[in-house]
This record gives structure tokens, C-alpha cells and sequence, in this order.
């Protein structure tokens, strides 16, 4: 895993593909297959011909043939501080992905893939929210390494502290996933209407038919974000590594990626209105895609990720205590004549700012919390509309980069409007100036988890023994324990 | 810092109430002689007097309002951001950090050209921080932009 960093100057050092990767590829397009071949085998079996099933095995053979060139022509290697990806056979395509500038690296396995033992990896660079790179695929062991390397060198830490130091911040239970995918909207939608159309069934069953076949491609989309909910979420774990809050999820593919603590621009915990019975909340991170370096001159692309996709109140405010690095800013609310403007959303409209972020409370059916932090405010808005103006009240927006995220200080008097601006402005400036340190460089606030077997956060072995505050070497893979020798520091 | 100081508002050129009259004005002509030669054909000299009269009433009515809505536009550089207010109705007041400028965008469309006029609208990463300054005279935008990008890079490099 080290050759690499010693940069090879001349024509050395390319180093290619799993050779399942061919096979892999193909595999992205089965579900098509099996889809267009059940298609045509109910087809043929009407038309009384075998004819038409033909064209699908040379789908196959003309994408199993594609895959293999294109594992032919692809190769990568380190040349100094860049990583270089080459590939094309008529078209030439060369990246060079510099490590300063690298943002995320994500490792996907879809099913196949995971059967094969090979996983793709995805480099995201600052300055943009798409994948730059792709070497689809690696072995699982080499993709995992290769993660910790250049996540390592960008951070210009030690590649061994990287993979071995992390705190387990939450995961998530089956159970309580179930539950709260089942009191979701859409699966509440979607159990209503088959339970009505089985209902229908019994007294009407022709009128049952036919609206059944009207429905059927949204209930069958709805199906389809259900399922997603809980494949995507499955088996969720997010963990505290030096660089950002690591998250791992996923049931048919997994999904590693890595939210970095400096490019997060708001923090939002929604409160479902069936959930709060439940006490259960879910938490969002808004994570720009340029650096802080790198502000000026390059569009900002915002990416929302579950932090945590469901969890108690608890978990939840264990997490933003990690996030935020301080107290939470203390909220006031707006005056009761703003009853009359916002009577569904009053109770809960509150907001707070001190120091470091800008808080508030917001929401009809679903509360959300907001915490901004200061320090990314673009702009401060003061806005007041027709309805507001005989209220004597106005509302104050901290802005951050994105459409959608910001702190709303809704429904303030004026002149208590007027003095936030200012406030807002002198303290943003003063953030900006100023920069706290990162919560990972403050560790050791008390905030240990409890020792146990938690998912390994470098990827080579299933599970990873925590004990007093830091990770051991001993692992285990499908029940079997054993101990790892530890990686030798480059 | 003081707050927003009323002596230190600039506000647009004239020549935006000019050209935003001459809009209502070729709207209001436009529309009444469509819907006047319509009435006249169908219903005769009297019907088509009044809708005149009621499209000039409207225009008058929209003049007013456009009126109340350019002077609404004002703007002020502070020494570490830019305040634009605007809107009659939904009244905006943005304050926006020079440091956290991307870009400033000059433009001038086919009516403002006629009128030598330009708009400034100043960029930051967040879609909405809407610091648009409208009908600036051509001087007036190029010192701004020159201006707004000069104290946007001395900002930006201290951070």
C-alpha cells in the first residue's frame, strides 16, 4: 500500500484493475437483463417464436466485450502528489486527481461486486459535487487501503492513526429503522391504498382492476422509495475519524463516505410529526463541495447526507455536541402578535445565535432545528412582507452556501430585527476571523464510548474490538475472532 | 460599526425611472391600442373609449407603483460589506461581506443599453444572498465593480 506514495517518475508503477472488474461492470446492467428477458420470454411464449431472446445475449456479449477493453486500457498510479487515472481506448481520458485537493472518498459495492470481493472507489475533489475519479474496481482490501492512503495524505496525517482512531458516534438498529420507514408518509400512503383497493376488491371487483392498473406504477415508484429507504439505511454506522464523521450504510451496496467537519454548512435535526411520539429525530448535514481555501471563483455545490438517519434524542445530541464544539446558543422567542401571521408554526418558532452559530427552530408538521455556524455565513437578510409590516415584524435569514440551507430568525419585531443584521454581521466577521479549532483537534472532552464490537472503520475486517477510548487489534469476521497484526507505518 | 447610516445611501440613476416609465408607457400604449381597435370593431366608439380610459387609469396605477419601487432601490458600502434594500411590498435589506464574494456580474440587456444604463449583482455561494443593484450609470457600475473586486480580494486573502 506504500509503493505508491514514493512517486515513480518514469513509466512505472501503473497498476490496473481487479480483473473481476469486466464481470462486475456487466453485473451493473442484470437487473435490465432479467428485466428485459422476462419481457420477452412472456412475449414469446404469445407470439410462439424463441427468436427474442437473442439480442439479449448479445447485449450481454457486447458489454462483457466492452468491460474487458476498458479493463485493458485503464491503469492509475501516483505521480508525486497526484493520483493519475488513465483509460479510453479511441478516446483518451487521463485525470489527475492532486491529493491536496481531494474531498471525499467514497467506496460503493453493489452486489455483485460484494459477491466478488471487489469494491468501487470514488474520489471527489474540492470545487465540484461529482465523482472526478472512479477506479471500479479494486480488491475490497486494496480499495480500503488505498482510501486510508490518500484521505491520509491529504490530511497529512499518519496513514495508522487514520484507520486506527475513531469514535463510534451512532448506528442504527434494525428495529428502529423498520419503524421509521413504516411511520413515513409514503409507506402510510402506500399501505393505505392496497388495504382500499383489497377493501374495493371485495365488493367491486371489476372497478378494483382497473383502478389498481391506474395506480400501479405509483405504487409501484412508491414501493421503490420505501425499499430504498431501507437498503440505503441498513445496517447504518457513522464514526468519528480525525478528518470528518465516516458513515457506512447500505444493505445490497454499501456505501462508505466521509463527511469532513470543515465543510459542514448547516446542521439540521427534522422532528417528523409521527415520529415525535417516539422521540426520534433525524439529523442532516449540509457539506459544501469546495474547500475553504478554495472559496472564491468556483460555484459551491451543497450535498444534504443523513447523519443520522433515525435516532433517539439522545444520540442526537450526543452528535451535536460533537458537531457544534461548544454550547448549544441559547433561543429566544418572537412575539406573540406573530401568532397572527404564522398560527400553525408559532409554538415552535424560536431562534438563537451566539459566538459560533446561528440557531432556530421552524417547521409546521415537521420541526426542524437549524445550527449554522457563523463562520460560513454568505450573506444576512432582513426581509419583511406585506403581512409582517402592520405586525411590526420582520424576519432575519443567515445565509450559507446552497439553496436550501439557512438559520431564520422568523418573526422578530423590528427593531429587534434591525439589531440582529448587525449583530449577525459583527459576529459572522468576527467567526471568520477567528476560527475555532476543528471538534477532532479537541478531543478528549469525556466523550468515550462504551467498549464493544463495532464495525471496523478501515473496511478489512467485518468488526472491530473499541476499548478505552481507542481501537485494538482485535477483529472479527463472520463470528470468528482473531487479532490483527497491525499495520506497519510507512 | 454603525448601523445602516441614512446619509451614506447611494441610489440608482435617474435614468432608471426613466427607462422603467418609457417600459409602462409603451406597455400601456401597446395594450390600448390592441384592446381600443378589438372593442372599436365589436362593439363600438363608446366601449372602446372607456376600456381607454381604464387601461390609462391602470397605467397610471402601475406608474405609481413602479415609481414607489425605484425608490425603494438603495445601497451602501460599508467598510466590510455591502448593504442593498429593496421592494415595496416584500421589503429586502441584504448584507453582504465583500470577502465573501465569488463574483461581480455587470449587465446591461437591449433596454438598459438604450438608457446607458447597467446592472451590478454581486455572486456568493449562497443562491439567496440577492445583492442586485439595477440602473446604475456606466461610470457609477464600472467604479462599483472595480471597487467590489478590489476590497473582495484584500478581503478574501485575510481570511
Amino acid at each position: 500500500m506504500t509503493e505508491g506514495l514514493d512517486a515513480a517518475p518514469a513509466d512505472e508503477g501503473w497498476r490496473r484493475l481487479h480483473p473481476f472488474s469486466p464481470i462486475a461492470r456487466v453485473g451493473r446492467l442484470l437487473p435490465a437483463l432479467v428485466f428485459l428477458f422476462l419481457v420477452s420470454t412472456v412475449h414469446s411464449k404469445a407470439e410462439n417464436s424463441t427468436a427474442e431472446t437473442d439480442y439479449l445475449i448479445v447485449i450481454t456479449l457486447v458489454s462483457a466485450v466492452y468491460g474487458y477493453v476498458h479493463w485493458m486500457v485503464t491503469r492509475w498510479r501516483f505521480e508525486g502528489d497526484t493520483l493519475r487515472i488513465e483509460t479510453g481506448l479511441i478516446r483518451k481520458d487521463s485525470r489527475r486527481l492532486p491529493l491536496a485537493r481531494i474531498q471525499a472518498v467514497d467506496i460503493v459495492r453493489p452486489l455483485l461486486a460484494r459477491m466478488l470481493g471487489v469494491s468501487e472507489l470514488r474520489v471527489r475533489l474540492a470545487g465540484s459535487g461529482s465523482t472526478d475519479g472512479k477506479l471500479a474496481y479494486l480488491a475490497e482490501a486494496e480499495a480500503a487501503e488505498l482510501r486510508l492512503v490518500l484521505l491520509a495524505r491529504h490530511h497529512e496525517t499518519d496513514v495508522a492513526v487514520s484507520s486506527n482512531t475513531g469514535l463510534p458516534m451512532a448506528s442504527l438498529t434494525l428495529g428502529r429503522l423498520l419503524g421509521s420507514v413504516l411511520l413515513s408518509l409514503v409507506t402510510i400512503v402506500l399501505i393505505g391504498t392496497v388495504a382500499s383497493l383489497a377493501v374495493l376488491d371485495e365488493f367491486e371487483p371489476r372497478t378494483a382492476t382497473t383502478v389498481a392498473g391506474f395506480l400501479a406504477v405509483y405504487l409501484v415508484s412508491f414501493a421503490g422509495v420505501v425499499w430504498r429507504r431501507l437498503s440505503g439505511q441498513y445496517g447504518f454506522i457513522a464514526v468519528e475519524g480525525p478528518e470528518g464523521v465516516r458513515i457506512r450504510r447500505g444493505l445490497l451496496q454499501t456505501i462508505s463516505e466521509t463527511i469532513p467537519y470543515g465543510r459542514i454548512q448547516a446542521v439540521r435535526q427534522v422532528e417528523p410529526l409521527l415520529w415525535r411520539p417516539f422521540g426520534w429525530c433525524r439529523l442532516e448535514v449540509d457539506v459544501a463541495g469546495a474547500t475553504a481555501r478554495n472559496q472564491r471563483g468556483e460555484g459551491t455545490s451543497v450535498v444534504r447526507k443523513a447523519l443520522l438517519p433515525v435516532g433517539s434524542q439522545e444520540d442526537s445530541w450526543h452528535l451535536l455536541a460533537r458537531l457544534l464544539g461548544g454550547p448549544d446558543p441559547p433561543r429566544t422567542r418572537p412575539p406573540r402578535r406573530a401568532m397572527l401571521k404564522a398560527p400553525l408554526s408559532f409554538h415552535f418558532l424560536s431562534a438563537g445565535q451566539d459566538g459560533a452559530h446561528a440557531v432556530c427552530v421552524t417547521g409546521r408538521i415537521n420541526r426542524a432545528t437549524t445550527w449554522v455556524p457563523l463562520e460560513k455565513s454568505q450573506s444576512i437578510r432582513r426581509v419583511q412582507g406585506p403581512l409582517q409590516r402592520p405586525l411590526g415584524l420582520a424576519t432575519v435569514h443567515v445565509d450559507v452556501a446552497g439553496k436550501r440551507a439557512r438559520a431564520e430568525f422568523r418573526d422578530r419585531e423590528v427593531a429587534e430585527a434591525d439589531r440582529l443584521v448587525e449583530e449577525l454581521s459583527e459576529l459572522s466577521r468576527q467567526a471568520r476571523m477567528h476560527r475555532r479549532p476543528a471538534p477532532a483537534e479537541s478531543t478528549g472532552n469525556g466523550l468515550v464510548a462504551p467498549s464493544g464490537w463495532y464495525p471496523d472503520p478501515s473496511g478489512r475486517h467485518e468488526r472491530r474490538y473499541w476499548h478505552d477510548g481507542r481501537w485494538t487489534e482485535h477483529v472479527g469476521n463472520g463470528g470468528r475472532r482473531s487479532a490483527e497484526a497491525t499495520t506497519p507505518a510507512p | 460599526m454603525t448601523a445602516a447610516d441614512e446619509r451614506h445611501w447611494l441610489r440608482p440613476s435617474p435614468g432608471l425611472w426613466r427607462m422603467r416609465r418609457a417600459e409602462v408607457a409603451t406597455f400601456t400604449a401597446v395594450l390600448a391600442a390592441v384592446l381600443g381597435l378589438i372593442f372599436l370593431a365589436t362593439l363600438g366608439g363608446l366601449a372602446a373609449l372607456l376600456t381607454l380610459a381604464v387601461v390609462f387609469a391602470l397605467g397610471a396605477v402601475l406608474s405609481w407603483f413602479v415609481r414607489r419601487r425605484y425608490r425603494a432601490w438603495r445601497y451602501q458600502e460599508r467598510h466590510e460589506d455591502l448593504i442593498v434594500a429593496r421592494g415595496v411590498m416584500v421589503q429586502r435589506l441584504s448584507v453582504v461581506p465583500y470577502g465573501r464574494m465569488q463574483f461581480v456580474e455587470v449587465t446591461a440587456g437591449p433596454i438598459e443599453r438604450l438608457f446607458q444604463l447597467s446592472t451590478v449583482k454581486l455572486h456568493t455561494a449562497a443562491a439567496a444572498s440577492d445583492a442586485r443593484i439595477p440602473g446604475l450609470e456606466r461610470a457609477e457600475a464600472a467604479r462599483l465593480r472595480d471597487r467590489l473586486t478590489e476590497l473582495g480580494e484584500s478581503m478574501a486573502a485575510g481570511m
